[in-house]
């Protein structure tokens, strides 16, 4: 089963089916670094909400996936580990240390738009503004 | 006549033949059944004053006591007849969820159990004493039907016990770690007590489910209320640190005690990960700062404004 | 009893992934067959009434257990079953392959400890996931591993 890879703006977005056998996950990973530069993409958002396990192959695809898009000129976040997945992810010993991950597909699009778009000072102008809400109560 | 008593008779001479086969056993077993029928109600009304007397299941009344002799009785002769132990079974577990909760205790349904047995002995020697031959086959045949009744009553109800104290356990786990929310995007999990296995995986569990359903981005988990700390809870609690991660959301540890921060260092856990401040009130502070948002007296916020 | 039939029916048990008295076996020689084994080991999981949790991390295991079989012999086969010890229940998962084996079980089994294909974090990874877990390796002729997980449902029926 192949991966449907979206693009969206001047972002890929990969949903993950139940089912990938590690042909599938290989064939994604060669198709995303490939087309992060066709398509002069800023960010990879990987959503795996449906995926059932996460083994150690599938974390190590996913973490050289990322350095890969890195060495691209993209960044990568990892969206939709659902609970039990990331229970059993860190019982088996696996952290995904280096990848920069989001609850869901919503927050990980709001990553995305604040590293590439706003940049860090339009980062702390959105951070007053938050804080002018709080006051208002 | 039935076929079943005439075999009795003609075995009944036999005096000297000691083994015994099934279908003896089966003909023995249907005799004894008709006795117990015969003398269903002196029997029973015997077993319920014997139940008094040794002062068991005291917290039911004596109407009580005789209902639920009667359909013990009447469960145990069918048992005694059928060879099948499912109907006493189901009524055991029945029975058994009935007086949990009035604190009849493992001793007492024991207790009643052999007395059954016993004032049903008395009768088979009462009647068959003419005749010890026959006496002794009717209770070997009686003897391993009686023990496997009283087992399956006893088994039930400890059975039922365990069931009902496992409910309380879960029941007393889940109110001990509670999920709150305390702004939007913020949880807060206060962990009092003793941490084991079973419960810091269904602390972690929950709270993996809680950042789930309120989407919170960061989680303070108070430990102020946890009084030792092992390896393996450490341990844990990292796991349930870097499951957060996975999830997006990052944790705040507060209220590690001067013993707990101790131990850590002894036994060489790495909290490297671990963003940790002293007390709740400044983890939350913390976690609002990450949030983006700062908490201002009602009275600076007009000069702000 | 005879040894004969048994093997025979053996024999006959390994040519496709079918259940005999709730047991599931399954040949693995590819990458799809992992997928496989571990969603039959989900769907038994559940029959057992373990809880979403505890489903994903037997799929997990089985996942590592099965991906060790493609990695390092390239053929073998899973056989799942549910166990009974009154009066708790579990899943049985066991591992088998004719390949070259592990020369060095305990180095193996040491966190991080890997050949290239993986994290490192299989072997000692399943036994953190599972309540039991058995490896048996004979260099040359293949290996076995036996994991068991406990299912937290009692079974208090007849």
């Amino acid at each position: 089963m192949e991966v449907p890879i979206l693009k969206q703006g001047s972002y890929l977005i990969a949903t993950f089916q139940a089912a990938l056998t590690d042909e599938d996950l290989l064939k994604l990973q060669d198709a995303l670094v490939m087309q992060v530069g066709k398509y002069r993409s800023r960010g990879v958002i990987i959503d795996v909400t449906a995926l059932d396990v996460m083994d150690s192959f599938a974390a190590r695809t996913l973490r050289s996936l990322a350095y890969m898009v890195r060495l691209r000129g993209a960044d990568t976040v990892i969206v939709g580990i659902q609970p039990e997945v990331a229970f059993a992810m860190v019982q088996l010993g696996l952290t995904l240390e280096s990848v920069r991950i989001a609850l869901d597909l919503e927050e990980g699009l709001a990553i995305m738009d604040q590293r590439t778009k706003t940049g860090k000072g339009l980062a702390l102008v959105d951070q007053r503004a938050k804080r002018g809400v709080l006051r208002e109560k | 006549m039935p076929k079943g008593n005439k075999e009795l008779h003609d075995l009944g001479t036999l005096t000297t033949e000691k083994s015994s086969t099934v279908e003896d056993n089966i003909a023995l077993l249907r005799e004894l059944v008709s006795h117990l029928r015969q003398n269903r109600t002196q029997l029973r009304q015997e077993w319920a004053r014997r139940i008094t007397e040794a002062k068991l299941l005291t917290a039911m009344s004596q109407e009580e006591i005789f209902t639920e002799a009667t359909a013990v009785y009447d469960n145990y002769v069918e048992a005694l007849e059928t060879g099948t132990f499912e109907a006493l079974q189901a009524y055991a577990r029945n029975l058994s969820e009935r007086i949990i909760p009035r604190g009849v205790e493992t001793h007492e349904v024991i207790g009643i159990v052999l007395l059954l047995r016993d004032v049903l002995a008395r009768s088979l020697f009462a009647k068959y004493q003419h005749d010890f031959a026959l006496l002794f086959r009717i209770l070997d045949a009686y003897e391993p039907a009686a023990n496997r009744i009283a087992n399956t009553v006893s088994v039930g109800f400890v059975q039922e016990r365990e069931r009902t104290i496992r409910q309380q356990q879960e029941a007393i786990r889940e109110l001990s770690t509670p999920v709150l929310q305390v702004r939007e995007r913020l949880l807060i999990l206060p962990i009092i007590g003793v941490i084991d296995p079973q419960r810091s995986r269904q602390l972690t569990e929950q709270l993996l489910r809680g950042i789930r359903t309120n989407r919170a981005k960061v989680v303070v988990i108070d430990i102020t209320g946890v009084a030792a700390m092992d390896s393996n809870v450490a341990n844990a609690l990292v796991q349930t640190v870097e499951a957060t991660r996975l999830l997006g959301a990052t944790v705040i540890v507060t209220g590690l005690s001067p013993e707990i921060a101790q131990t850590l260092v002894t036994i060489g856990v790495d909290l490297a990960k671990m963003n940790t401040v002293g007390d709740l009130q400044g983890g939350i502070e913390e976690a609002e700062r990450l949030l983006g948002y700062k908490v201002v007296p009602i009275s600076e916020t007009a000069q702000l404004a | 009893m005879r040894n004969e039939p048994q093997e025979s029916l053996i024999s006959k048990l390994a040519k496709a992934p079918i259940s005999v008295n709730g047991e599931i076996r399954i040949p693995i020689s590819s990458d799809a067959d992992i997928v496989i084994a571990r969603q039959q080991g989900r769907a038994m999981a559940e029959q057992l009434g373990f809880s979403a949790s505890d489903m994903t991390i037997i799929a997990t295991a089985i996942s590592e257990v099965a991906r060790n079989i493609i990695n390092f012999a390239r053929r073998g086969e899973m056989i799942m079953s549910p166990f009974q010890r009154s009066p708790r229940r579990g899943i049985l998962v066991v591992a088998r392959d004719q390949g070259p084996g592990i020369p060095d079980i305990h180095l193996a089994m040491q966190d991080g400890y890997s050949t290239g294909k993986g994290l490192g974090m299989g072997l000692p990874g399943c036994r953190r996931l599972m309540d039991e877990f058995e490896i048996q390796s004979d260099v040359g002729k293949g290996t076995t591993v036996v994991m068991k997980k406990w299912s937290p449902e009692y079974d208090t029926g007849p």
